[in-house]
């Protein structure tokens, strides 16, 4: 229960960082931001990095801005920043009720967005929120600077299309349009445990009928995703209880559940349903 | 092996100067190294809560961080909460309450409440429940623990 050596490196600045990165990451360098996923994993020697590169005094990493229609979120906010909204308007408050979501309270002192992207795990909120928002995550190496869209940065579980000397040093999420409806639904065993599925939708109405539907569903799968053959069921229709549940079936058939030891995939099948239907009522309440 | 480095914090008001491995957890380091042992270990990944300090004033696992990133910090641990003549609020009321048996968890859980007490003193009953789900007790059943942390809340008010 106790993490193998390693050797720590704390660089002040975004351009020693990815000099760091491009110097470590061929001897298994990492990155250490909240830790909250990072070091559990150290302790139970299931990782054992050579080399941690602790970006948590970077203080340009230490930001939230809106800009350019988009909200910026840096590679070290943490988690409880978002407790309360970080920008008006729907997408901050949609950001607030979703972190509620996320882990407990001490670990969202110390967790934050940029790792939880970077991480992968299936059943983080962030995840979700980044595919089903269409954010683009930043990456910078030594040698260059790209966007990826979520649709192709979440590879399958824990795994990305970050290259290993390329930095994750912040995420933007568009912002939404003021009319935006949303309701994000989540089941778990127990407060603050990993959630077996959780779905995020969002949607506008004009003249009546519903445009722009997003459906997004995470832990049902090895990675969050947007379920097209659902969004399609609810395009220009009147939003009812029949439309939602005809959405909600769509979500569960499309999907292609994981299964573990506790879980079948019917009960992930089920709980999709279920899980996309509450919060499309949500949405509409 | 990999190379130990000094560190600064404060435990408590108190300084300590100290060589660390990077290893080294926060909970490691403060129990081990500052002999302060009144933090405890439970599960070592997060889970349980018991391990939980005030970091800069913010509850947080003391087992989820390396020690070495603590340099600079103050740090308060369950050790620092009564002075020379009486208990803190939070402990009398624990006492009052029985919110506590084998007493494991209990100085997680009085971290975690003078955290969120200090940080947040007019927090609602059911605010105050999802942040004490944090922490797990397999003793009291958590009722009496609420109970002691309300009472403590209101009295930390008048004080």
């Amino acid at each position: 229960m106790k993490p193998a050596p390693f050797e720590y490196h704390l660089p002040t600045s975004l351009d020693e960082t990815v000099e760091m990165l491009s110097k470590f990451s061929g001897d298994d360098g990492r990155i250490l931001a909240g830790g909250q996923s990072l070091v559990p994993i150290m302790a139970f020697r299931l990782a054992h990095p050579n080399h941690l590169i602790d970006i948590n005094n970077v203080v340009e990493f230490n930001k939230v801005d809106v800009e350019n229609g988009a909200l910026f979120i840096g590679a070290t906010a943490r988690h409880a920043r978002f407790h309360t909204p970080v920008c008006k308007g729907i997408l901050g408050n949609l950001l607030t009720s979703v972190v509620q979501h996320i882990a407990h309270y001490p670990i969202r002192q110390r967790g934050t967005f940029c790792g939880s992207i970077a991480h992968a795990d299936p059943a983080s909120e962030w995840c979700l929120v980044a595919t089903t928002l269409e954010a683009n995550m930043l990456a910078k190496s030594i040698s260059s600077e790209r966007k990826i869209d979520a649709a192709d940065f979440f590879e399958t579980i824990m795994t990305t299309s970050l290259a290993e000397d390329e930095l994750l040093c912040g995420v933007q999420i568009p912002l939404l349009h003021d009319e935006t409806k949303f309701g994000f639904e989540e089941f778990s065993r127990r407060a603050g445990d990993f959630g077996i599925v959780m779905a995020l939708v969002a949607y506008r109405e004009e003249g009546g009928v519903i445009v722009d539907p997003r459906i997004g569903v995470g832990g049902a799968e090895d990675r969050p995703r947007r379920i097209i053959e659902a969004e399609n069921t609810l395009k220009r229709e009147v939003p009812s209880d029949d439309v939602f549940r005809a959405a909600a079936e769509a979500a569960a058939a499309a999907i292609d559940p994981m299964e573990d030891h506790a879980t079948n995939a019917q009960y992930r099948r089920d709980l999709t349903s279920a899980l996309v239907r509450r919060a499309l009522e949500r949405a509409a309440s | 092996m990999t190379e130990q480095k000094n560190i600064n914090f404060k435990i408590n008001g108190k300084e300590y100067k100290i060589a660390v491995d990077p290893r080294w957890t926060l909970a490691d380091v403060i129990r081990d190294h500052c002999g302060q042992t009144g933090t405890h270990l439970g599960c070592e990944h997060g889970v349980c809560g018991a391990c939980t300090i005030l970091l800069n004033g913010t509850p947080i696992r003391s087992c989820l961080m390396f020690g070495i990133q603590a340099d600079g910090a103050e740090i308060r641990t369950v050790e620092g909460l009564a002075d020379k003549e009486s208990y803190h609020p939070l402990q009398k009321a624990f006492m009052e309450h029985h919110a506590l048996q084998c007493g494991y968890c209990t100085p997680g859980f009085l971290m975690l409440a003078v955290g969120i007490l200090e940080a947040q003193p007019n927090i609602s009953d059911d605010e105050l429940n999802d942040v004490l789900s944090s922490n797990l007790c397999r003793c009291t059943g958590y009722v009496n623990i609420i109970k002691a942390v309300r009472a403590a809340r209101e009295e930390m008010k008048t004080t």
